[in-house]
């Protein structure tokens, strides 16, 4: 009786999270469909699920408007840099506030959490003012600094979670043994933290991605990453559904691979200390 | 300068052999059908300017006037030529914002840009921004479904024909509603068309002091006569329709009539986009007989920001984009049914334009039709249509489009409607110190 239950369970858990699973992708799935479609089936009612004239002209149409390979470049300059750059700054900080934690530190971690609660709208004309005093604006290296800022709190965040599950008995014996800060955090604490940080570099490269207000508005021809790719095929006055699915597609599919292949990792970081 | 140049282009010619020295002109610009048609024809701008080359960003609508306004406002300086409607061409001149046209070339013809556009553009007799393309609003309707109903679309409708229409053609068991509007809130949406249409009603959005007139009865009328006929004749979920959505529901057959932009007539008989290609008719926007019709008047013009270092090559690719030259480029590459509309009163002359585009005439009847300086029945102390030029109104149309639209949803009565829009705008333009 008791193992009856369990496979009803299992069941009804797993119809669960399958109709959870379809629903959260469903979205995604449609964008992939529609993107085959021509305009006129894009907006067909009743909607035709598979069953259409599958055409690829929207994707060449789109990549014969705009260069693809200019803007995923930048996409990938912008948010791989920003998350290196932000992982140089975080691991070093996370250390301090986990293993020599001072009265204060509470407060500061809050504080920086708190840097992301202001809509950044409210900031946007004195970084514009300082972008353009400084010659950042349309530039990878600007979009790099900006999407770091704006990331740090969540990676210091993250790493500094992780680095509290690590004994710091550890690294004590490790200072014992006469090793260097800088030798105690490459060789010991990283590698233990492994999981933890590559979570966070997935994460953060996902975010940096996506990110769509600074990349839009601090770029313009030359550093304009994805983002700015689909904006361009968006339109109040024109029904452009399937070029703009096949835009979107494109923009999504490299970190979509990269998430599906790096899954594990992630999951494993996501709940690393959970179980202990 | 100029030593700088030939020093500059000394120095590239000695490192670098043989590559030219080209200025680059960077644009940015709207996603419609004829700017992206433009981006592809200006080979024939850069085989004639070998020295200068272009560089597009093409933005959403909003995100544009976002991304622009933000760059001239803080004089960014990273756009040489800017897409801008007839909206901020007032109000960025006025700021000191924009650079006069007046270097456009002597075949340009300034006196051929149709006169509405025109006026709309120009600031204390100076051009600031040069048309692409123009549009106004018109009433679009199914033959097919008025011939069934028996009923016959005058030229020149009034809204009480309308309205009587598109209630006798409504169908509700075989999803076909008489009449689809925008309802989806925001300044460029439901208040775009509602302004307009309160034109004709006799309303205006402010008197000449600028005192608020929602509580006047032509705006009781204008809202109340919406609102019964949408739920009387309208699609369901009418409130979050705009242009996109209504442009689907007409083309899927699903409208009898709708009321909106002259460009959606190239979509609505593209046979490759509509099923109801060949069933379209056109009239004029409807009117109440108080003598305005509620048609407005849109272009998207091409403007250089003040303070630009490469204001001279900019002018000329202004000169080529909006030139006579270019309709017949775009005519002999892709046919005369895709030139850009709306700009030129050669365009409208031309027999060959004629026949090829069905909804010539009304496109240029409905933009003659409409007068930005003097568009209500009462005088307004402000210039535009359906809208109102001042920097204001995109945050207050869109807050009076939400009320309105939360009107037309049933969420509120149209004179609690009426009572918060009047309440909000005066509060707004009491803080902006329109009221004294």
């Amino acid at each position: 009786m008791a193992r009856n239950v369990s496979t009803q369970r299992k069941l009804v858990t797993t119809v669960l999270a399958w109709t959870i699973g379809i629903l959260i992708f469903f979205p995604i799935l449609w964008t992939f469909l529609t993107s085959f479609k021509t305009e006129a089936q894009a907006i067909a009612s009743p909607p035709a699920f598979l069953f259409f004239d599958w055409t690829t002209e929207n994707y060449f149409e789109v990549q014969s408007r705009s260069d693809y390979f200019k803007h995923f470049m930048n996409s990938v300059v912008v948010s791989f840099g920003s998350t290196l750059l932000g992982l140089l700054i975080a691991i070093p900080s996370a250390w301090a506030m986990a293993f020599s934690p001072t009265k204060r530190t509470k407060d500061v971690l809050m504080w920086m959490l708190s840097t992301k609660m202001m809509p950044p709208v409210g900031v946007l004309v004195p970084m514009y003012l300082i972008f353009r005093n400084t010659g950042l604006l349309d530039t990878r290296s600007g979009l790099v600094m900006v999407l770091t800022l704006i990331n740090l709190p969540i990676i210091i965040w993250m790493l500094y979670t992780y680095f509290k599950e690590i004994p710091g008995e550890i690294l004590e014996a490790a200072r014992m043994d006469g090793a260097s800060l800088a030798k105690e955090i490459i060789y010991v604490l990283t590698p233990m933290a492994i999981p933890g940080i590559a979570s966070t570099l997935l994460l953060n490269i996902i975010l940096a991605w996506n990110e769509a207000f600074w990349t839009l508005n601090l770029s313009a021809a030359k550093a304009a990453p994805l983002t700015a790719f689909i904006a361009s095929y968006s339109s109040p006055e024109g029904l452009f559904y399937a070029k703009l699915s096949a835009a979107s597609t494109m923009a999504i599919a490299p970190i979509l691979i990269l998430g599906w292949f790096s899954q594990k990792q992630l999951v494993r970081g996501l709940t690393f200390g959970a179980v202990k | 300068m100029n030593l700088r140049t030939f020093l500059l282009g000394t120095c590239s010619a000695v490192a670098l052999a043989g590559l030219a020295q080209a200025e680059t002109l960077t644009i940015a610009t709207v996603n419609n059908g004829d700017m992206i048609r433009m981006q592809k024809l200006t080979d024939a701008f850069t085989s004639k300017n070998p020295d200068i080359q272009l560089e597009w960003v093409t933005l959403e609508e909003n995100v544009l006037r976002q991304r622009v306004t933000t760059d001239i406002a803080t004089k960014g300086g990273q756009y040489d030529i800017m897409t801008i409607g007839t909206y901020e061409v007032p109000i960025w001149a006025k700021q000191g914002w924009l650079l006069p046209l007046d270097n456009l070339g002597a075949d340009y013809d300034v006196d051929d840009l149709l006169p509405a556009i025109r006026s709309g553009l120009t600031i204390d007799g100076k051009l600031y921004a040069a048309p692409f393309y123009g549009e106004s609003s018109m009433v679009m309707y199914r033959k097919d479904l008025f011939e069934k109903a028996g009923l016959t679309m005058p030229e020149a409708p009034t809204w009480e024909f309308i309205a009587d229409a598109a209630r006798k053609i409504t169908d509700k068991n075989n999803e076909i509603y008489g009449i689809c509007l925008r309802g989806k809130a925001g300044w460029g949406e439901n208040m775009a068309f509602l302004t307009a249409t309160a034109n004709a009603f006799g309303a205006r959005w402010f008197d000449e002091n600028w005192k608020p007139q929602f509580d006047q009865p032509e705006w009781k009328n204008a809202l109340d006569f919406y609102v019964k006929l949408m739920n009387d004749a309208g699609p369901p979920g009418a409130s979050s329709n705009g242009f996109n959505e209504n442009l689907s529901l007409f083309q899927t057959g699903k409208c009898g009539m709708w009321i909106d932009a002259t460009v959606a007539a190239s979509f609505v008989t593209n046979p490759h986009e509509s099923t109801v290609a060949d069933k379209v008719g056109f009239a004029l926007a409807p009117d109440t007989g108080l003598g305005k019709r509620g048609n407005w008047l849109w272009a998207w013009n091409l403007a250089i920001p003040a303070g630009s270092q490469k204001a001279e090559a900019a002018q000329k690719f202004i000169a080529w984009a909006t030139g006579k030259d270019y309709l017949k480029l775009v005519a002999e590459k892709e046919g005369w049914a895709n030139v850009p509309p709306g700009t030129r009163t050669s365009l409208y002359e031309n027999p060959e334009y004629q026949k090829a585009a069905p909804f010539a005439k009304m496109t240029l009847d409905s933009i003659n039709a409409a007068d930005p300086k003097n568009p209500a029945v009462k005088p307004v102390p402000y210039v535009g249509v359906q809208f109102v030029a001042i920097p204001e109104f995109q945050g207050l149309g869109t807050a009076v489009g939400q009320v309105f639209s939360a009107a037309l949803a049933g969420q509120m009565s149209v004179d609690q409607a009426l009572a918060s829009a009047q309440q909000l705008t005066t509060r707004e333009m009491t803080k902006a110190g329109y009221i004294k």
